[in-house]
C-alpha cells in the first residue's frame, strides 16, 4: 500500500514516459498531476474517506480498462477512482478517463483535463492509449449517469457497447468497479438543463440545499475480477449487448456489495 | 538523381536543395522569389510554376523527381490569391510532371490539413478526413491542395506520389508558422486552454523530404519528429511571456499590441492540439529525428536571443 507517500513522490513512480520538461507523449505533464491529486488525494483520504477494496484486481502495468457506474451529480466517482488508482496501486498508476466532450470546450476544464492524461473520449484516441498499455477508466453510463437523481442512486441506465467492442478489439481485459456513496455527497432532486445550456455543460445538479457543494460522505469502491472477452469486436449487436449486459450485472452487484460494507452515508 | 524542387527559394525548401546537393543528386529549383546566393552547381530558375515558362523547366530539365513546396499558408497569402497558387500551382506541377515523365513527384504539405477541433483524435493518422474548416475557412484551399496531390495517386498510378504532412518547424531560419507565432516577446494563450504543439527541427524536417525523396514511398505520410509540447512550455522555454487572455479579447486583439497577425479561424489551433502519429513514415523510409523537443526549443530560444 502506498497510502502514505506524498503525492509528489507518487507521481514520480509513475510508468509514464516524461521527458526533461515533465511532459509525456500525450501532454501530460507531471506539475498538473502533482497539483492535482494533492486535490483528489485530499478529498480521498479526509473528506470522502474511501475505502477501496479489491484495487489489486488492477493489473500493476500492462493496457486495462476499469469500468463502473456513475454516482453522484457530477464525476466525485471519477475523481476518486483516479485517486485510488495513485494512492492504492504499487506501482502507482494513472488511470485515464474517456472525458465526455464539453469538459474539453470549457476553459480550464481542456487544460486541466489534457495536462491529467483526462482525453476526450474518441474511439481512436482511446484505441491508442490501450496499444500504449495505458489503463483506462471508462463509465459506460456517460452523463446520463451523473444525472441519475437521488432517488434512482443506486440504479444503472443504459450502457453503451462502444467500451467492450474496443476491449475485445484489443484485447484488454475489464476490471469492474461499483462505486457508491457519490450521490450522497451530491444528493441531486433536479437537473436543470436550461442552466447547463447557458453555462455550456449538459445539465446543472440542485441538492435539496440548492447548489450542489458535495457533502462529506464516505465514499466506497469496490474492485473485480478482469472480464475478457475473445473475439473481433465487430460481433454482432446482439452478442455483444449480451457480454455488455454481464459486465453491467457485475458492476450492479459490487455496487451492492460497496453499499452493504460501506453502511450509513457518515 | 535529377530533383527539381519547386518552391526551391522558401528557407525548409533551401534546405532539402542543400541536403539533397550533399548526397550527391543534381538539384533544380524553380521560384518565383530569387535565392540570391545559391550555390553555383544549383540551377535556380525565376519563374512562377503556373506560368508558362515554369512548363520549359520540366521540358529541358527533365527531373526524375519534383518536390513541390511552393504552397502558401495564411499568414504568406490572402485570399483568391492563396488559392490559386495552392490550386493552380499543386496542378501545374502535376500536369507537367506527367506530361514530361516524372517518376516521383513529393508534395510537401502540413499537418494541419486535419484541423483543431474540441472532439478529435489526439494522434492522427493518415487516414482521417479534415475536420474543423468551418471555423478555419483560410486553411480550404491547402487542404484542397493536399487532396488532389493525394487523388494522383489513382489517377496517375505511373507516377510515384508522396504525400507529406509535415509538422510545424523550428529552427534558425525563424520562418513558419510556429516561428511566426513566437517572433514577439508576448505570445497570446486562450485562457484557460493550453494545447499540444507537434513541432520538429527545420533540419529535421528537411531530412524527412530528402529521405522521402530517396525511399520513393507510395502514399500519404505524416512526418513528425519529437513528442509535442503544451503551448505554454514552448512558449516559456523560448524565453516568451505567455498572455492568457479570454477567447473574445484574443480575437478582436490579434495583429495589435504585439499580438501576433493570425486569421480569427487560427485561434481554434491555439485552443485545440493537432498531433499526428508519424509511425507509418517511419516505416516506409526508417526516418528518426535528431533533435529532441528539449533541444529544438532549447536552440530556438538561442536563435530569438532569448532571456
Amino acid at each position: 500500500m502506498a497510502r502514505g507517500d506524498s503525492i509528489s513522490s507518487l507521481v514520480d513512480r509513475l510508468e509514464l514516459n516524461f521527458n526533461a520538461l515533465g511532459v509525456d507523449p500525450y501532454g501530460i505533464s507531471k506539475r498538473h498531476l502533482v497539483r492535482g491529486f494533492s486535490i483528489f488525494g485530499w478529498l480521498y483520504r479526509n473528506y470522502f474517506r474511501v475505502r477501496a477494496v479489491g484495487a489489486a484486481h488492477i493489473p500493476p502495468r500492462g493496457r486495462a480498462m476499469l469500468v463502473g457506474n456513475h454516482s453522484g451529480g457530477y464525476a466525485i466517482d471519477g475523481a476518486m477512482v483516479l485517486a485510488s488508482a495513485l494512492l492504492e496501486l504499487d506501482p502507482p498508476r494513472l488511470a485515464q478517463g474517456m472525458a465526455e466532450k464539453f469538459i474539453n470546450q470549457l476553459p480550464l476544464g481542456s487544460s486541466w483535463s489534457y495536462r491529467t492524461g483526462q482525453f476526450t473520449g474518441t474511439p481512436e484516441t482511446a484505441e491508442r492509449l490501450l496499444e500504449d498499455d495505458r489503463l483506462l477508466m471508462i463509465f459506460p453510463e456517460g452523463a446520463r449517469g451523473t444525472a441519475k437523481l437521488f432517488k434512482e442512486r443506486y440504479s444503472l441506465v443504459d450502457f453503451g457497447t462502444g467500451f467492450l467492442r474496443l476491449a475485445i478489439k484489443t484485447k484488454t481485459p475489464i476490471i469492474p468497479f461499483g462505486f457508491v456513496g457519490g450521490a450522497d455527497a451530491v444528493p441531486t432532486i433536479y437537473n436543470s438543463k436550461t442552466l447547463g445550456k447557458l453555462l455550456g455543460v449538459p445539465y446543472v445538479p440542485f441538492t435539496p440545499y440548492g447548489l450542489a457543494a458535495p457533502l462529506p460522505t464516505r465514499c466506497e469502491v469496490h474492485y473485480g475480477a478482469p472480464m475478457r472477452f475473445e473475439g473481433t469486436g465487430n460481433e454482432d449487436d446482439l452478442v455483444v449487448r449480451v457480454w455488455v449486459d454481464q459486465v453491467k450485472a457485475r458492476i450492479g452487484e459490487l455496487m451492492a456489495e460497496a453499499r452493504k460494507a460501506r453502511g450509513g452515508a457518515l | 538523381m535529377k530533383v527539381l524542387v519547386v518552391g526551391i527559394s522558401g528557407a525548409l525548401a533551401r534546405m532539402v536543395a542543400l541536403l539533397l546537393r550533399g548526397a550527391g543528386h543534381e538539384v533544380v529549383g524553380l521560384d518565383r522569389r530569387p535565392w540570391w546566393d545559391h550555390p553555383k552547381d544549383i540551377e535556380v530558375h525565376e519563374f512562377d510554376i503556373r506560368k508558362r515558362a515554369a512548363e520549359d523547366v520540366f521540358r529541358t530539365a527533365r527531373p526524375d523527381c519534383v518536390v513541390h513546396m511552393a504552397t502558401v499558408n495564411a499568414l504568406s497569402a490572402i485570399g483568391e490569391e492563396r488559392a490559386r497558387i495552392n490550386m493552380g500551382g499543386t496542378r501545374a506541377v502535376f500536369d507537367h510532371s506527367v506530361a514530361y515523365g516524372v517518376k516521383h513527384v513529393v508534395f510537401v504539405g502540413r499537418h494541419t490539413y486535419y484541423g483543431a477541433t474540441d472532439d478529435s483524435p489526439l494522434y492522427h493518422t493518415e487516414n482521417e478526413p479534415p475536420q474543423g474548416m468551418g471555423a478555419f475557412p483560410e486553411l480550404v484551399d491547402l487542404v484542397a491542395a493536399d487532396l488532389y496531390a493525394a487523388n494522383m495517386l489513382w489517377r496517375e498510378p505511373a507516377i510515384t506520389t508522396t504525400v507529406l504532412r509535415v509538422v510545424y518547424t523550428l529552427g534558425p531560419t525563424k520562418t513558419g508558422t510556429l516561428s511566426s507565432f513566437l517572433k514577439g516577446t508576448r505570445v497570446p494563450l486562450v485562457l484557460g486552454f493550453d494545447p499540444l504543439f507537434h513541432f520538429m527541427e527545420e533540419e529535421d524536417a528537411a531530412r524527412g523530404i530528402v529521405a522521402a525523396v530517396e525511399k520513393r514511398p507510395r502514399g500519404i505520410f505524416n512526418v513528425a519528429g519529437p513528442s509535442p509540447v503544451p503551448l505554454s512550455i514552448i512558449i516559456r522555454e523560448t524565453g516568451r511571456t505567455a498572455v492568457p487572455l479570454p477567447e473574445t479579447i484574443i480575437r478582436a486583439l490579434l495583429g495589435k499590441f504585439g499580438l501576433p497577425a493570425l486569421p480569427k479561424g487560427a485561434v481554434q489551433h491555439i485552443k485545440f492540439p493537432i498531433v499526428v502519429d508519424a509511425r507509418a513514415f517511419h516505416q516506409a523510409t526508417g526516418f528518426e529525428h535528431q533533435v529532441s523537443e528539449v533541444e529544438v526549443l532549447k536552440r530556438y530560444r538561442r536563435v530569438l536571443g532569448g532571456r
